[in-house]
């Protein structure tokens, strides 16, 4: 299934094929990051403050002389890191709750959709925000909350799904059989639900990418020295009339990043759901 | 079902009713929830408002701290504080702030409300007045060069990160050309203006926020109105139309658009919390003195009763804004409003 799916992948349309391009491209840049960067991210060129653009500094030098280009490197470390690990977390649990409350449906399915509801009522980056206040800003909190608060359209999704999945003649043959439970929904039922969980966690790792962002931008986020698109914004901010640059290359990775991953989610939809294939 | 007189009038009289109660009741259910939700987070969380005022303050002592956390209650077990927390709230009473100036919770909110619910009406109007059109064509000319334009403006839109393009306009408009302000609500010399003078002002100092806002939502508007305009341009009663020989125009603006228009009402209720959300960015950014900034200052403050008013209030917003929504797809569609009676 894998190579044909790649094959399309690439093969039908440029909107296919750019997003797996920058998705790549951009994963490893930031895997590479050691061996591409020029500079160490957070070295002080103390002789170079605020330089602009050049060839030695490729993407210029900000407020104590690091060098830009290789603190973008870093920071789509961070990016990469955040998006999967709090897909990770949130597509886990959605994936959990989504079977357990579509296969059994009655007062859990009723219950686990409630929760659901209520959580959705919440501005998400509300609830981010207010926990991280309590939390130490630092990587993993920020990439547990992203995840603990974003499960809810996994959860829906993949309830659906095992709603009409179990009604299947092979669900019920699996019982028959003498299958377990967890057997029925991980080995029968999710494996048939896992094109709409593949598109809707590339969706959200683009998600996550913007929210560390936001969260960082807010000094809320990924903690200096340590570089993040976001604090970089941040730092930027500060000297928007005078260095333009610092305000400008990492919003560009933000959106260079997001747009590929959106785009690849959209590429896996065109591919796998057959209603819009035609 | 039943042809009985008798039995159709007690369901028309039965069916709303049970709707309406099981509606109230699921309400009630989600507030609660709500409540739970907005207090435990918090409070389960590590640290405590007394934080600021006494670990980080050298001359304050144990004793200081505890004095606070007596003062606000904070000493009794976790289930009192939520129960005792709980039964105000009910009285529409949400505390005083915990910050310097100890004013009420709700006072404070309000005071920000008008601002950013002011923004977002006037985005969500413009992204609609915008969205809407586009949405009509890209689906009507689906493939053009048009519609592949629409498609990509669409895709960097949504990829966009709001505080990334603030800065860039920021840059463009209030640096480069000097035609905007940058940060602020009012002008130093706001109070000298006239009438006239002072809505000028503000409509300058909104301008750059309500763009960010209104490119924020128009990416997924104008998507979603496509994809419900192509949904119903393949039904049959569109086939229909088009056989009996009405012009396109009147197939696309009489029988298309009125079905396309209904799932864009849904949409608009979903959007609340998102728009809620992206206030604190776009607020925080523009120094304007909105709920968003409201937030963000008592997260740093680490103010229990406002961020626990704040997350209840953009929860109840949200709740509102689904049920209005809800409200006006039964209005505005027949077909539903017409289940309902039957249910």
């Amino acid at each position: 299934m894998l190579p044909r799916a790649l094959k399309k992948l690439l093969g039908r349309n440029l909107m296919h094929a750019l997003g797996l391009v920058i998705v790549l491209a951009m994963s490893l840049a930031a895997l590479l990051a050691p061996w591409i960067a020029p500079f160490d991210p957070n070295a002080l060129h103390l002789d170079n403050i605020l330089e602009p653009p050049s060839s030695r500094f490729l993407f210029g030098t900000d407020r104590l002389g690091r060098d830009v280009f290789s603190r973008l490197l870093y920071g789509g470390r961070v990016s990469l890191w955040v998006g999967f690990v709090a897909v990770g977390i949130s597509v886990s649990i959605g994936t959990v709750l989504g079977l357990v409350s579509g296969y059994f449906r009655r007062w859990v399915d009723e219950c686990i959709m409630r929760v659901v509801d209520i959580m959705l009522c919440f501005p998400s980056f509300f609830l981010i925000l207010a926990v991280i206040a309590f939390l130490e800003p630092n990587l993993t909190n920020i990439m547990v909350v992203i995840g603990l608060t974003s499960w809810m359209g996994v959860t829906r999704l993949v309830r659906a799904e095992a709603l009409t999945l179990r009604e299947r003649e092979f669900v019920d043959a699996a019982r028959l059989a003498g299958t377990s439970t967890a057997g029925i929904l991980f080995r029968h039922i999710l494996p048939n639900a896992l094109a709409p969980v593949l598109i809707t966690a590339t969706l959200g790792v683009a998600g996550a990418i913007l929210v560390e962002s936001s969260l960082s931008f807010l000094g809320l986020g990924v903690q200096p020295p340590a570089a993040s698109w976001g604090n970089m914004l941040m730092d930027g901010k500060a000297v928007i009339e005078t260095a333009p640059w610092l305000s400008v290359y990492p919003g560009l990775a933000i959106l260079v990043t997001v747009l590929g991953y959106n785009l690849l989610g959209e590429s896996l939809r065109d591919i796998f759901d057959p209603r819009l294939r035609q | 079902m039943s042809t009985l007189p008798a039995s159709a009038a007690k369901g028309r009289l039965s069916g709303p009713l049970l709707h309406v109660l099981r509606k109230t009741l699921w309400m009630l259910l989600v507030l609660w929830g709500i409540t739970i939700i907005s207090f435990w987070v918090i409070h389960l969380a590590p640290g405590s408002p007394t934080d600021m005022e006494t670990t980080l303050n050298p001359l304050a002592g144990a004793a200081a701290r505890q004095r606070l956390e007596v003062l606000y209650g904070l000493d009794r077990p976790l289930y009192v504080q939520y129960w005792d927390w709980l039964t105000r709230i009910v009285h529409l009473d949400f505390g005083n702030s915990m910050s310097a100036d100890s004013r009420p919770v709700l006072t404070k909110i309000l005071e920000r409300l008008p601002l950013t619910v002011g923004m977002n009406v006037i985005s969500l109007v413009l992204t609609l007045l915008i969205a809407i059109p586009v949405g009509i064509v890209s689906a009507c000319r689906q493939n053009s060069l048009l519609d592949k334009s629409v498609t990509v403006l669409v895709f960097l839109g949504f990829a966009m990160p709001s505080f990334w393009l603030a800065l860039l306009l920021m840059m463009f408009f209030g640096i480069e050309l000097q035609w905007l302000p940058i940060s602020g609500l009012t002008s130093m010399n706001y109070e000298q203006l006239n009438a006239w003078g002072k809505f000028c002002d503000l409509a300058r100092h909104l301008a750059l926020p309500t763009l960010v806002y209104t490119v924020g939502g128009l990416a997924g508007m104008s998507r979603y109105m496509r994809a419900c305009m192509l949904e119903v341009l393949r039904q049959d009663y569109i086939l229909t139309a088009r056989a009996k020989g009405l012009g396109a125009g009147a197939v696309i603006w009489r029988h298309a658009l009125r079905n396309a228009l209904l799932p864009v009402i849904t949409l608009l209720g979903l959007s609340v919390p998102g728009l809620i959300g992206g206030s604190v960015i776009i607020e925080s950014i523009f120094a304007l003195p909105g709920l968003g900034q409201l937030f963000y200052g008592a997260v740093m403050a680490r103010d229990y009763t406002m961020i626990m008013g704040n997350l209840i209030l953009g929860a109840v917003l949200t709740l509102v804004g689904n049920l209005l929504a809800d409200f006006c797809y039964g209005i505005a569609d027949p077909r539903i409003r017409n289940a309902k009676d039957n249910a």
